[in-house]
Protein backbone atom coordinates (compact mmCIF):
# COMPACT_ATOMS: atom_id res chain seq x y z
CA UNK A 1 0.00 0.00 0.00
CA UNK A 2 1.65 3.28 -1.06
CA UNK A 3 2.04 6.17 1.33
CA UNK A 4 0.04 9.27 0.40
CA UNK A 5 2.31 12.34 0.29
CA UNK A 6 0.90 15.83 -0.06
CA UNK A 7 1.93 19.44 0.54
CA UNK A 8 -0.98 21.25 2.22
CA UNK A 9 1.06 24.48 2.02
CA UNK A 10 4.59 25.47 0.98
CA UNK A 11 5.71 25.11 4.61
CA UNK A 12 4.12 21.69 5.20
CA UNK A 13 4.55 18.09 4.20
CA UNK A 14 1.89 15.52 5.07
CA UNK A 15 2.02 11.75 4.77
CA UNK A 16 -0.81 9.30 5.38
CA UNK A 17 -0.58 5.51 5.44
CA UNK A 18 -2.93 2.83 6.78
CA UNK A 19 -1.47 -0.12 8.68
CA UNK A 20 -3.10 -3.35 9.79
CA UNK A 21 -3.02 -2.89 13.57
CA UNK A 22 -4.92 -1.07 16.32
CA UNK A 23 -3.82 2.46 17.26
CA UNK A 24 -2.47 1.40 20.67
CA UNK A 25 0.13 -0.87 19.06
CA UNK A 26 1.01 1.68 16.37
CA UNK A 27 1.46 4.26 19.13
CA UNK A 28 3.93 1.93 20.86
CA UNK A 29 5.87 1.57 17.60
CA UNK A 30 6.21 5.37 17.53
CA UNK A 31 7.30 5.80 21.14
CA UNK A 32 9.30 2.73 22.27
CA UNK A 33 13.01 2.94 21.32
CA UNK A 34 13.35 -0.84 20.89
CA UNK A 35 10.52 -0.74 18.33
CA UNK A 36 11.45 2.57 16.65
CA UNK A 37 14.92 1.19 15.89
CA UNK A 38 13.30 -1.60 13.89
CA UNK A 39 11.41 0.49 11.36
CA UNK A 40 12.16 4.25 11.35
CA UNK A 41 15.34 3.85 9.34
CA UNK A 42 14.90 5.60 5.99
CA UNK A 43 16.82 4.02 3.12
CA UNK A 44 18.28 0.55 3.01
CA UNK A 45 21.54 0.24 4.91
CA UNK A 46 20.84 2.85 7.57
CA UNK A 47 20.57 1.96 11.26
CA UNK A 48 19.56 3.95 14.35
CA UNK A 49 22.25 3.41 17.02
CA UNK A 50 20.84 6.19 19.24
CA UNK A 51 17.14 6.32 20.12
CA UNK A 52 16.23 8.10 23.33
CA UNK A 53 12.63 8.85 24.28
CA UNK A 54 11.40 10.64 27.41
CA UNK A 55 7.70 10.31 26.70
CA UNK A 56 6.10 13.15 28.62
CA UNK A 57 5.07 16.70 27.79
CA UNK A 58 8.30 18.71 27.84
CA UNK A 59 10.35 15.51 27.62
CA UNK A 60 13.10 15.16 25.01
CA UNK A 61 13.71 12.62 22.27
CA UNK A 62 16.72 12.03 20.08
CA UNK A 63 17.15 9.77 17.06
CA UNK A 64 20.56 9.37 15.48
CA UNK A 65 21.06 7.37 12.30
CA UNK A 66 24.17 5.82 10.84
CA UNK A 67 24.53 5.33 7.10
CA UNK A 68 26.29 2.48 5.33
CA UNK A 69 29.17 4.84 4.50
CA UNK A 70 29.57 6.03 8.10
CA UNK A 71 27.56 9.25 7.66
CA UNK A 72 25.31 10.32 10.53
CA UNK A 73 22.07 12.23 10.76
CA UNK A 74 20.09 13.29 13.82
CA UNK A 75 16.56 14.39 14.65
CA UNK A 76 15.76 15.64 18.13
CA UNK A 77 13.21 17.74 19.97
CA UNK A 78 10.67 18.01 22.75
CA UNK A 79 7.20 16.53 23.17
CA UNK A 80 4.57 19.26 23.26
CA UNK A 81 1.41 17.19 23.38
CA UNK A 82 0.86 13.50 24.09
CA UNK A 83 -2.60 11.99 23.83
CA UNK A 84 -2.10 8.21 23.75
CA UNK A 85 -2.90 6.44 21.53
CA UNK A 86 -4.14 9.02 19.04
CA UNK A 87 -1.90 12.06 18.92
CA UNK A 88 1.65 13.33 19.48
CA UNK A 89 2.91 16.84 18.77
CA UNK A 90 6.65 17.35 18.96
CA UNK A 91 9.31 19.81 17.88
CA UNK A 92 11.95 18.52 15.47
CA UNK A 93 15.49 19.80 14.98
CA UNK A 94 17.60 18.50 12.12
CA UNK A 95 21.19 17.83 13.20
CA UNK A 96 20.63 19.95 16.34
CA UNK A 97 20.26 23.16 14.33
CA UNK A 98 17.79 25.47 16.15
CA UNK A 99 17.02 27.24 12.86
CA UNK A 100 15.59 23.99 11.48
CA UNK A 101 12.93 23.61 14.18
CA UNK A 102 9.76 22.16 12.72
CA UNK A 103 6.52 21.07 14.40
CA UNK A 104 5.60 17.44 13.77
CA UNK A 105 2.04 16.28 14.41
CA UNK A 106 1.26 12.57 14.43
CA UNK A 107 -2.38 11.49 14.34
CA UNK A 108 -3.45 7.86 14.62
CA UNK A 109 -6.99 7.23 13.39
CA UNK A 110 -8.30 3.72 14.12
CA UNK A 111 -11.15 2.23 12.09
CA UNK A 112 -12.20 -1.43 12.36
CA UNK A 113 -8.90 -2.49 13.89
CA UNK A 114 -6.81 -0.73 11.24
CA UNK A 115 -5.01 2.55 11.82
CA UNK A 116 -4.27 5.45 9.50
CA UNK A 117 -0.98 7.10 10.43
CA UNK A 118 -1.02 10.80 9.53
CA UNK A 119 2.25 12.67 9.89
CA UNK A 120 2.31 16.40 9.27
CA UNK A 121 5.50 18.49 9.38
CA UNK A 122 5.25 22.27 9.57
CA UNK A 123 8.52 24.04 8.81
CA UNK A 124 9.11 27.41 10.49
CA UNK A 125 10.13 29.19 7.31
CA UNK A 126 11.02 28.76 3.72
CA UNK A 127 14.72 28.97 4.73
CA UNK A 128 14.34 26.03 7.10
CA UNK A 129 12.79 23.90 4.43
CA UNK A 130 15.46 24.98 1.94
CA UNK A 131 18.07 23.82 4.42
CA UNK A 132 16.30 20.50 4.71
CA UNK A 133 16.19 20.16 0.93
CA UNK A 134 19.86 21.02 0.61
CA UNK A 135 21.07 18.96 3.54
CA UNK A 136 22.00 16.01 1.44
CA UNK A 137 19.44 13.90 3.20
CA UNK A 138 17.43 13.63 0.03
CA UNK A 139 20.44 12.30 -1.84
CA UNK A 140 21.40 10.01 1.02
CA UNK A 141 17.91 8.66 1.28
CA UNK A 142 17.65 8.18 -2.44
CA UNK A 143 20.21 5.39 -2.48
CA UNK A 144 19.53 1.72 -2.28
CA UNK A 145 15.83 1.24 -2.89
CA UNK A 146 16.60 -1.57 -5.30
CA UNK A 147 17.20 -3.87 -2.37
CA UNK A 148 14.07 -2.85 -0.53
CA UNK A 149 12.28 -6.08 -1.36
CA UNK A 150 14.92 -8.24 0.28
CA UNK A 151 15.02 -5.96 3.29
CA UNK A 152 11.29 -6.31 3.81
CA UNK A 153 11.56 -10.08 3.42
CA UNK A 154 14.37 -10.19 5.97
CA UNK A 155 12.38 -8.17 8.50
CA UNK A 156 9.34 -10.30 7.83
CA UNK A 157 11.32 -13.35 8.90
CA UNK A 158 12.67 -11.57 12.00
CA UNK B 1 20.07 21.21 -4.54
CA UNK B 2 20.39 24.90 -5.37
CA UNK B 3 18.31 27.62 -3.80
CA UNK B 4 16.77 28.53 -7.14
CA UNK B 5 15.43 25.00 -7.43
CA UNK B 6 14.09 25.13 -3.90
CA UNK B 7 12.32 28.45 -4.53
CA UNK B 8 10.76 27.06 -7.66
CA UNK B 9 9.60 24.01 -5.71
CA UNK B 10 7.96 26.30 -3.13
CA UNK B 11 6.06 28.12 -5.86
CA UNK B 12 4.99 24.84 -7.46
CA UNK B 13 3.83 23.31 -4.17
CA UNK B 14 1.92 26.48 -3.26
CA UNK B 15 0.26 26.49 -6.67
CA UNK B 16 -0.69 22.81 -6.37
CA UNK B 17 -2.12 23.23 -2.85
CA UNK B 18 -5.39 24.65 -4.22
CA UNK B 19 -8.06 22.25 -5.58
CA UNK B 20 -9.28 24.69 -8.25
CA UNK B 21 -5.75 25.13 -9.57
CA UNK B 22 -5.26 21.37 -9.64
CA UNK B 23 -8.51 21.06 -11.59
CA UNK B 24 -7.33 23.74 -14.03
CA UNK B 25 -4.11 21.80 -14.56
CA UNK B 26 -6.07 18.60 -15.08
CA UNK B 27 -8.14 20.37 -17.75
CA UNK B 28 -5.03 21.82 -19.44
CA UNK B 29 -3.41 18.40 -19.44
CA UNK B 30 -6.02 17.43 -22.06
CA UNK B 31 -5.11 20.41 -24.28
CA UNK B 32 -4.76 24.20 -24.27
CA UNK B 33 -7.76 26.36 -23.43
CA UNK B 34 -8.75 30.02 -23.19
CA UNK B 35 -9.73 31.68 -19.90
CA UNK B 36 -13.39 31.61 -20.96
CA UNK B 37 -13.17 27.89 -21.73
CA UNK B 38 -11.47 27.23 -18.42
CA UNK B 39 -14.14 29.17 -16.50
CA UNK B 40 -16.97 27.08 -17.99
CA UNK B 41 -16.77 23.91 -15.83
CA UNK B 42 -16.16 25.93 -12.67
CA UNK B 43 -18.73 28.04 -10.91
CA UNK B 44 -16.33 30.98 -11.05
CA UNK B 45 -15.95 34.30 -12.83
CA UNK B 46 -13.27 34.77 -15.48
CA UNK B 47 -11.36 37.22 -13.21
CA UNK B 48 -11.30 34.59 -10.47
CA UNK B 49 -9.96 32.01 -12.91
CA UNK B 50 -7.41 34.56 -14.17
CA UNK B 51 -6.17 34.99 -10.59
CA UNK B 52 -5.57 31.24 -10.26
CA UNK B 53 -3.87 31.22 -13.67
CA UNK B 54 -1.47 33.95 -12.52
CA UNK B 55 -0.37 31.77 -9.59
CA UNK B 56 0.11 28.83 -11.96
CA UNK B 57 2.04 31.03 -14.42
CA UNK B 58 4.33 32.37 -11.67
CA UNK B 59 5.13 28.79 -10.70
CA UNK B 60 5.98 28.07 -14.31
CA UNK B 61 3.25 25.45 -14.53
CA UNK B 62 1.19 27.26 -17.17
CA UNK B 63 2.20 29.41 -20.15
CA UNK B 64 0.35 31.39 -22.80
CA UNK B 65 -0.02 30.19 -26.35
CA UNK B 66 0.62 32.23 -29.49
CA UNK B 67 -2.95 32.90 -30.60
CA UNK B 68 -3.33 36.63 -29.73
CA UNK B 69 -7.13 36.48 -29.87
CA UNK B 70 -7.86 33.55 -27.57
CA UNK B 71 -4.66 33.80 -25.51
CA UNK B 72 -4.91 30.09 -24.75
CA UNK B 73 -3.17 28.71 -21.67
CA UNK B 74 -1.23 25.49 -21.78
CA UNK B 75 0.44 23.28 -19.23
CA UNK B 76 4.24 23.24 -18.84
CA UNK B 77 5.64 19.89 -17.78
CA UNK B 78 9.12 20.61 -16.41
CA UNK B 79 8.35 22.35 -13.08
CA UNK B 80 5.67 19.80 -12.30
CA UNK B 81 8.05 16.94 -13.10
CA UNK B 82 10.64 18.46 -10.77
CA UNK B 83 8.14 18.77 -7.92
CA UNK B 84 6.89 15.24 -8.48
CA UNK B 85 10.46 13.90 -8.54
CA UNK B 86 11.19 15.53 -5.19
CA UNK B 87 7.96 14.18 -3.69
CA UNK B 88 8.74 10.72 -5.07
CA UNK B 89 12.07 10.68 -3.23
CA UNK B 90 10.29 11.60 -0.03
CA UNK B 91 7.59 9.04 -0.70
CA UNK B 92 10.18 6.31 -1.29
CA UNK B 93 11.75 6.93 2.13
CA UNK B 94 8.39 6.70 3.86
CA UNK B 95 7.30 3.71 1.80
CA UNK B 96 10.40 1.94 3.10
CA UNK B 97 9.69 2.99 6.69
CA UNK B 98 6.06 1.89 6.58
CA UNK B 99 6.92 -1.39 4.86
CA UNK B 100 9.17 -2.14 7.83
CA UNK B 101 6.42 -1.01 10.22
CA UNK B 102 4.03 -3.45 8.51
CA UNK B 103 6.50 -6.27 9.14
CA UNK B 104 7.04 -5.23 12.74
CA UNK B 105 3.30 -4.98 13.46
CA UNK B 106 2.77 -8.42 11.93
CA UNK B 107 5.43 -9.88 14.21
CA UNK B 108 4.00 -8.10 17.26
CA UNK B 109 0.50 -9.38 16.50
CA UNK B 110 1.53 -12.95 15.71
CA UNK B 111 -0.04 -15.63 17.99
CA UNK B 112 3.28 -16.17 19.78
CA UNK B 113 5.04 -12.92 19.11
CA UNK B 114 8.76 -12.68 19.65
CA UNK B 115 8.78 -9.02 20.58
CA UNK B 116 12.24 -8.97 22.10
CA UNK B 117 14.29 -8.60 18.91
Amino acid sequence: MPVDVSTPSDREIRTARTVDAPAALVFECHTRPDLLKRWLLGPDGWTMPVCEVDLKVGGAYRYQWLGAGGETMAMSGLYREIDAPTRIVQTQLFNDDPASEAIVTLDLVETDGRTTVINQILYPSKEARDMMLQSGMAEGMEAGYGRLESLIAEIGEG
Amino acid sequence: MEIATSERLDAVFAALADPTRRAILARLATGEASVAELALPFDMSQPAISKHLKVLERAGLVSRGHDAQRRPRRIEGAPMAEAIAWLEKYRAVWDANYARLDGLLAVLQAPNPDTSQ
